[in-house]
């Protein structure tokens, strides 16, 4: 006979790999995102900036348009001959972002039009380019300072903002919903009720779930962090692998406190899917999973920067790609530690087995 | 011989507006080696009295101790000692039989093997079948092995056959039987009147919250007055047919009209049977049809209440 702490843990990991979609749902399904959400935001060589040549009755604009797309600038143009209304719509919409008129009266034979509201100031970095140019052409002894590209490296790039993001986010809702979901599914089954009735340890069975959970959440997160590291990807652990383990860890166990507290007294799927939702969005929308919290307006800050999600998200971040260690853990600690312990604390003194 | 269950002024008051009143000041007691059934229709009280006796739901007053203990004092201990099977649990459709009743066994500090247990109800043979390719019935029985598994000295089952057909319903009987047989108490509850008679050595009848009739099966059917039942139907109306009438056949101890037709209980039938039809031609009534049996524990309750058992459902 084996210890119930055992059995119960057993049991939970047999029900769970026994029915496939749950194992899509919790390890297909996050992959499968972040394949998609990596490609979709791989670092790749900029777009050209387009400008658009105004269309003449000869071929003044096509000679210009060819003379000046053979030339080299600190970054990468690309001209097109089109009429000049299309020209100005298409600089209105950002399908371009400079119209060049071809005039031989004017210093350096054109005249531009441009847009400063273009968006990433797109159309000031292309006017910029084309007036560096021709001052370069009208003086070709104007001084240059030496200049150093950046080696490319690994930290900075979108995927790399991403992964700690998702893998933030995967904590989270393995905990809260894998607790949460599987305890009222028990109670909706009377079976919270059947084990009551037994001489069955309560701490016992908590503590199973939570320990099967976090087992769950730590392969998640192990599978999510290999493909991270797959060369397609390159995303590197640049802090302390230890360190991460542990804010891992604490990250899952928080969740799983908060899940137990969420479905500590509903009674049905629906009470529970609320909640859920109630206590996720708002961190999938705050937290900085996918863009940085940093944009959302400063009396909101305070705010952000109490929830798990951000705590866990801004540790995983500095540990990964800023190279943090043990220190990176202080302000999760107290935060997850926080949630975690009114998850635990609240749940068993509200928790209904009937 | 020793208590297994004693019951003084049990009462269940659920908090609402007006407050609802489940159980009524219950006195039970049930002894060592019986099998005790609860009778009743739904909504009677029973599975609130059999839950507060089980120590899953707190009584509003009254005394209850099971096996010489206490919930509020022995809460562990006697869980250790009894084994429940409640009405409606649904076990995880992705554990094995035997899985399943391992599981519960890792609760008990004693008790028996899982295959002992899954031996017992007979279900050795779909040991590696995962619950949800049991039927019904199969069901039932792995309930009470996870119910058995303990070695429990007192068994409660909450309605363990309703809604299976016959034959399961008879292996869940000999189940019950066998473990009877080994000295122990089991306490059930059902809405089956002929599963009481057959099953158990004594019944409370319980309506409304209250016990409204105890004793042996055979006892309940004696009090009628009669343990012979005769029901009939008229072709046609026929206003001279009362029960008030029929009161004065002789033999018949109780009349009653019943859906289209009359139930009368009578002690001695072939003195009843020329007298009911000497007035039936008196009265010019036509008989439609006529049937006489055994009286049953549904007798009784009708008796009682002046209710079907079906219709009070």
């Amino acid at each position: 006979m084996r210890h119930p702490l055992v059995l119960i843990i057993l049991s939970h990991i047999r029900e769970f790999y026994r029915s496939p979609s749950s194992l899509f749902w919790v390890y297909g399904f996050p992959v499968i995102l972040s394949l998609i959400l990596g490609t979709a935001f791989k670092p790749r060589e900029p777009e050209p900036l387009r400008i658009a040549v105004v269309q003449t009755g000869d071929d003044t604009a096509d000679r210009l348009a060819e003379e000046w797309g053979k030339k080299e600038f600190p970054t990468k143009l690309s001209f097109v001959v089109v009429p000049e209304a299309d020209a100005l719509k298409q600089l209105r919409t950002g399908k371009v972002s400079l119209v060049m008129y071809p005039d031989a009266s004017a210093a350096g034979k054109v005249r531009l039009t441009w847009d400063e509201r273009q968006a990433n100031r797109q159309s000031v970095l292309a006017r910029t380019v084309v007036e560096w140019q021709l001052q370069r052409e009208a003086n070709p002894n104007l001084p240059v300072p030496p200049l150093d590209q950046i080696p490319e490296e690994s930290g900075g790039r979108y995927i790399d903002f991403l992964i700690p993001g998702l893998i933030g986010n995967n904590l989270m809702g393995g905990g809260m919903f894998g607790v949460g979901f599987y305890i009222v599914d028990l109670r909706v089954r009377k079976l919270l009720k059947r084990f009551l009735a037994t001489p069955m340890r309560k701490t016992d069975f908590m503590l199973g779930i939570m320990l099967t959970r976090l087992m769950f959440v730590l392969i998640d997160v192990s599978v999510l962090l290999g493909i991270a590291h797959i060369p397609y990807f390159g995303v590197q652990v640049h802090g302390n692998w230890l360190a991460l383990g542990v804010l891992i860890l604490l990250a899952g166990a928080c969740f799983t406190g908060m899940g137990l507290l969420v479905a500590s007294r509903a009674s049905t799927i629906e009470t529970a899917t609320g909640l859920m939702n109630a206590v996720m969005l708002s961190q999938w929308l705050l937290s900085g999973v996918f863009f940085s919290s940093d944009s959302f307006p400063q009396w909101l800050q305070p705010f952000i920067k109490i929830l798990p999600l951000t705590a866990v998200n801004d540790g995983l971040r500095a540990i990964i790609n800023d190279g943090a260690g043990f220190e990176a853990l202080l302000w999760p600690l107290l935060v997850c530690g926080t949630w975690g312990g009114i998850g635990f604390f609240g749940a068993i003194k509200l928790f209904k087995w009937r | 011989m020793s208590l297994a269950i004693r019951v003084a002024g049990l009462t269940k008051t659920y908090p609402a507006n007006p407050p609802v009143e489940a159980v009524r000041g219950v006195d039970l007691d049930v002894k060592v080696g019986e099998c005790f059934g609860l009778l009743g229709p739904n909504g009677a009280g029973k599975t609130t009295t059999l839950e507060i006796l089980e120590g899953l739901l707190d009584p509003s007053g009254g005394e209850v101790e099971i096996l010489g203990q206490r919930w509020d004092t022995n809460d562990r201990q006697l869980r250790e000692r009894i084994g429940i099977s409640l009405q409606e649990t649904r076990l995880s459709d992705k554990l094995n039989v035997r899985e399943t009743v391992a599981l519960f066994r890792s609760f008990y500090a004693k008790g028996i093997t899982a295959d002992e247990a899954i031996a017992r109800v007979s279900l050795q043979e779909k040991a590696k079948a995962f619950v949800d390719k049991l039927s019904g019935g199969q069901k039932q029985r792995l309930a009470i092995a996870c119910a058995l598994v303990g070695d429990p000295e007192l068994l409660f089952l909450d309605e363990p056959t309703t809604g299976l057909d016959p034959q399961s319903r008879r292996q869940l009987w000999e189940v019950i039987r066998e473990y009877k047989a080994q000295g122990r108490t089991v306490m059930i509850t059902t809405h089956y009147m002929d599963e009481a008679e057959k099953l158990c050595d004594r019944v409370a009848i319980i309506d409304h919250g209250k016990v409204i009739a105890l004793g042996t099966p055979n006892e309940l059917i004696l009090q009628l007055g009669g343990e012979h039942v005769i029901d009939f139907t008229l072709d046609g109306p026929a206003a001279d047919i009362t029960p008030e009438v029929l009161q004065g056949v002789k033999s018949v101890t109780a009349a009653r009209a019943s859906g289209d037709g009359f139930t009368l209980t009578v002690s001695d039938p072939p003195a009843a049977l020329p007298a009911l039809l000497g007035l039936l031609r008196e009265k010019r009534a036509t008989l439609a049809g006529l049937t006489t049996r055994h009286a049953t524990l549904e007798d009784v309750f009708v008796n009682l209440t002046g209710r079907q058992l079906r219709d009070a459902e």
